[in-house]
């Protein structure tokens, strides 16, 4: 069997607003059937790549296909096999959450017949059936969430765009999301989810992209991308800070890959140190190491 | 999976077809939500299109009607309230299309949402703007009936006022969206309704023929719609048909058309980045 073909491809994609440069020449592939992480931080252009896949944003430069629909021509076909799960919540507020589903399933065009069985499949998904007749204004944050998950997979789509679809969620709420996400993955569902939440990327990703001022700067499966950027190992150093910047300055004389993490000095790829490594505390690398060591941040 | 993703040409072709411009499923869409959130505020819309004839037709009817009792062959009360017709149409319209507009786009980002659905701009807002007309067309009639009450007659020509109330409130609708595709912040609007607005709805021969303006202001009248408006439906309200309302009809659907291309394309350029 030929490799399918992609369910999004984007070549040399770059987005301009006035002088800021949002999207900068990225190159990405997502086959069909996986869960794809973009893991960047704030202002690396996620959210701008996807506004980019529904055509809510044109590209400056560039071409992109989704499901095999050239953008932004034919974007409309591509829309219909697509659900999204914007960063903002965009619920409509004055409509109750039945209303809301109905109001969906027509926009996505689901037929008469299956209309009301698709509200009902969709509050199931949201675990809203209790409160279907809530006005929007009423819900908790974590139920308004849960609704823009469900009203975004009315249709039954094949491709899911989740930006990040867990931002201010209380652990149980992120739980719950996550089992849809794997479920709907094992469905054979694509989904394109970005986060900057190193655990969510790590436990649901097939492959992580990390973005990073407007480009991908790595790709591969979360434990390739540790190998690869963090090593095995990482050797947390602890200490008052005078001692941390002489090790800090010691690294730097002998090439040795290191961040600065809390109050700790973190050495990357301890397991090559051997020997000459200075007292620490050992432990396996992780996403968040590689992510670090790639953009240059810190995050939460 | 594999079924799902190996997509033949020709019915992709076809479906690219079949989603065609101004999709009636989309307007279908969009307009629902109108008509869910109309079933809440029927009730208020459906009060202040009663009361403001009311005020209009006491106000000046009754009580300017005892200094003047006839502009032409017409009584002074009947003049009224087929004039307040437009105004109905105006304010059930220009302000809908400013304001949900802005709030359903700015503030609720509810465009977003339905943006990233099969819908295009273009059928978004023409949905509105559809929603939004055939309301103004169908409370256009208040005054009216409110007007039965104050020695107005009916007559059949009246049901046209519908259609009338439906075209002029189109392009005042579109108008609106106009602004607030225009607009920089919501308080904005206040440019619009008193130095545009007001003024239009005021020289329109509602309360007053155009004929008694100096010359200057009599021509700018004329491309006031709304004097288009009032003149059209006082004739068939008033069963006074001229064939100058021909062209009174073709200044209004000109106005409407120019009016919903300015608001998609101002629109469009403001809600795709
Ligand atoms: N409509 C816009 N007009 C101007 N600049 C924009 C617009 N949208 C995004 N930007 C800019 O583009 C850059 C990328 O923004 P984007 O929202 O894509 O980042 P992100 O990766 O989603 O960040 P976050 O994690 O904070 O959501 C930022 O510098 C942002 O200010
Ligand atoms: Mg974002």
């Amino acid at each position: 069997m030929p490799a399918a073909a992609p369910a999004i491809q984007l070549e040399g994609v770059t987005k301009r607003f006035g002088e800021i440069v949002a999207v900068d020449g990225l190159d990405l592939a997502v086959p069909p059937g996986v869960c794809f992480g973009l893991l960047g931080p704030n202002g690396a252009g996620k959210s701008t790549t996807m506004r980019m896949l529904t055509a809510q944003a044109l590209a400056t430069e560039g071409s992109i296909q989704v499901l095999g629909y050239e953008l932004p021509g034919e974007s409309k076909a591509a829309r219909m096999e697509m659900g999204v799960v914007p960063q903002q919540d965009n619920l409509d507020v004055e409509l109750t959450c039945r209303q809301i589903l109905g109001v969906f399933a027509r926009l996505y065009r689901v037929p008469r017949a299956e209309r009301q069985e698709a509200v009902e499949r969709a509050l199931d998904i949201a675990n809203l059936r209790g409160r279907a007749d809530t006005i929007v204004r009423e819900l908790s944050g974590g139920m308004r969430r849960r609704l823009l998950v469900a009203r975004g997979l009315i249709h039954r789509p094949r491709l899911v765009l989740l930006d990040e679809p867990t931002v201010g969620l209380d652990p149980q709420v992120r739980q719950e999301l996550w089992s849809l996400i794997d479920s709907l993955r094992s469905e054979g569902v694509t989904l394109l989810m970005s986060t900057h939440y190193i655990e969510e990327a790590e436990r649901l990703s097939d492959t992580v992209a990390v973005m990073s001022g407007g480009r991908i700067i790595a790709q591969g499966t979360p434990a390739e991308l540790v190998g690869t950027h963090a090593g095995r190992e990482v050797l947390e150093i602890y200490g008052p800070p005078d001692r941390l910047t002489a090790v800090e300055s010691q690294a730097i004389a002998r090439g040795w890959r290191h961040r600065r993490s809390g109050p700790a000095l973190a050495l990357l790829g301890a397991e090559g140190l051997d020997g000459e490594a200075p007292q620490g505390v050992r432990r396996p690398a992780n996403l968040e190491d590689a992510f670090v060591a790639l953009t240059g941040q810190e995050i939460e | 999976m594999s079924a799902d993703t190996a997509v033949p040409a020709p019915r992709r072709r076809d479906r690219v077809r079949r989603l065609s411009r101004l999709d009636p499923a989309a307007l279908a869409g969009v307009m629902m939500r109108d008509v869910v959130l109309f079933r809440r505020y029927w009730k208020a819309t459906t009060f202040s299109s009663i009361v403001q004839p009311t005020i209009y037709l006491v106000a000046f009817g009754v009580g300017f009607g005892s200094l003047v009792s006839h502009v032409g062959h017409v009584r002074y009360v009947q003049y009224v309230a087929t004039g307040v017709v437009a105004t109905a149409v105006l304010f059930s319209s220009a302000f809908p299309g400013m304001f949900n507009t802005f709030i359903r786009w700015q503030y609720q980002r509810t465009y977003d949402a339905i943006l990233a659905a099969p819908v295009d701009v273009e059928e978004l807002v023409t949905a509105e703007i559809l929603w939004v007309s055939i309301r103004a067309g169908v409370y256009g009639l208040a005054p009216l009936v409110v007007g039965f009450f104050f020695g107005l007659r009916p007559h059949p020509g009246m049901l046209l006022v519908v259609l009338i109330g439906f075209v002029t409130g189109f392009g005042f609708c579109a108008f609106g969206v106009l602004i607030a595709a225009i607009a920089k912040t919501i308080d904005n609007f206040n440019y619009v309704t008193s130095a545009v607005l007001t003024p239009m709805f005021l020289v329109a021969g509602t309360f007053f023929p155009i004929s008694t303006l100096p010359h200057g202001l009599r021509t700018i009248a004329q491309f006031n719609p709304l004097y288009h408006c009032v003149a059209v439906v006082r004739d068939v309200s008033l069963n006074t048909i001229v064939t100058a309302d021909l062209l009174h009809v073709a200044v209004l659907v000109l106005w409407a058309l120019l009016m919903w291309r300015l608001a998609i394309w101002r629109l469009q350029g403001r809600l795709i980045d």
